[in-house]
């Protein structure tokens, strides 16, 4: 159960914490210039953490502490989603798409 | 365009994302009701902090008697790719006043980042466009986040977990990170991020997600430099 003497706090301190992350390089932008090194490494932010957020939600299980390969279901319908992706450039095709094949593949085992 | 059509346009392109967003929203309502919290502290905590994979974990720490101290960093951490998302969008936004971009920071999730930086890489936009563009986008998926989740709170667990909504957030982010991988060096830097993150999960406090980005930046700069000098 969580203890609600805590919950200001947390809300508080994650909230405003997370207020400074997000607004840093917004509102100093300007007044410094990145070297070409950082500008280089700028361009791969989207393709390295989206990868990092994806990868574990479909190959693995986690329930706690505990890690497991999640089955092939995942794997399959997210592969068909790639190619719906790569095909159509279009999220809502590409969502519909994987989410159909996980249910079918589940419906089917 | 307009001023009016900009921010449309932010609005347009964000909107079939709710779809993945929408579920999760319900499941952050959901998971903290079942945790104990009173419906009104877990709706608050989606408009507080609005990062929902944070505010899961935070949650669960709670639930099992953490300490404030444990459960704020860790919630910092696993926040802490805002940082990355603030300085790429930066150059885009620069134009708003200090207090403006307060607001525009505070709107910063995956979503609205992805959605926005991948129109900004193709169409070049004057600044005040771009501006609204993201304002659109952003504000969007608060709404949804939001109310989903104080639907969450207020209803219950509403979705049948036999259904594997959760499913939908990986999907979501297949589809925005796919236009992305557009060359060699960013598809190496993909699968270099998704193998590390793969084998870095049982690293305490999400360290695995930030390990998995420094690789996959690296990997990138490094096949980029190789691409250009051989």
């Amino acid at each position: 159960m969580v203890d609600m003497t805590t919950y200001w706090p947390v809300a508080l301190g994650i909230g405003a914490g997370t207020l400074l992350i997000r607004y840093s390089f917004i509102l100093i932008m300007d007044k410094v210039t990145l070297p070409d090194l950082v500008h280089r490494m700028l361009r791969f932010i989207p393709a390295s953490v989206l990868p990092a957020l994806i990868f574990p939600a479909v190959f693995l299980h986690q329930s706690g502490d505990a890690v497991a390969w999640a089955g092939p279901e995942r794997t399959v319908a997210w592969l068909a989603a790639v190619l719906i992706a790569w095909k159509t450039r279009n999220i809502l095709a590409t969502i519909a798409a994987g989410m159909a094949v996980l249910w079918l593949l589940k419906a089917l085992a | 365009m307009d001023k009016r059509s900009s921010f449309l346009q932010g609005v347009r392109d964000l909107s079939p994302i709710l779809l993945g967003v929408l579920p999760f929203g319900l499941i952050c309502g959901a998971v903290g009701v079942a945790a104990g919290m009173p419906e009104w502290a877990a709706t608050s905590l989606s408009a507080i902090v609005f990062a929902g994979a944070s505010q899961l974990v935070a949650v669960q720490l709670m639930d099992q008697n953490a300490s404030v101290a444990v459960v704020i960093l860790t919630g910092l951490i696993i926040n802490a790719r805002f940082l990355m998302y603030s300085a790429s969008i930066a150059p885009h936004l620069k134009d708003a006043s200090p207090l403006g971009k307060l607001g525009l920071a505070y709107l910063l999730t995956d979503q609205a980042y992805a959605t926005s930086v991948f129109r900004f890489g193709r169409d070049d936009l004057p600044m005040p466009d771009k501006i609204r563009y993201y304002l659109g986008a952003g504000l969007t998926l608060w709404v949804a986040f939001n109310l989903t989740t104080a639907l969450g709170a207020y209803l219950g667990a509403i979705i049948p977990p036999q259904w594997e909504l959760d499913f939908a957030i990986p999907l979501t982010f297949t589809a925005l990170v796919i236009p992305a991988v557009k060359d060699r060096p960013a598809a190496l830097a993909a699968a270099a991020a998704g193998c590390v993150a793969l084998l870095a999960v049982g690293l305490p406090y999400n360290l695995g997600l930030m390990a998995a980005a420094v690789c996959g930046i690296a990997a990138g700069c490094l096949a980029e430099r190789e691409q250009r000098h051989g």
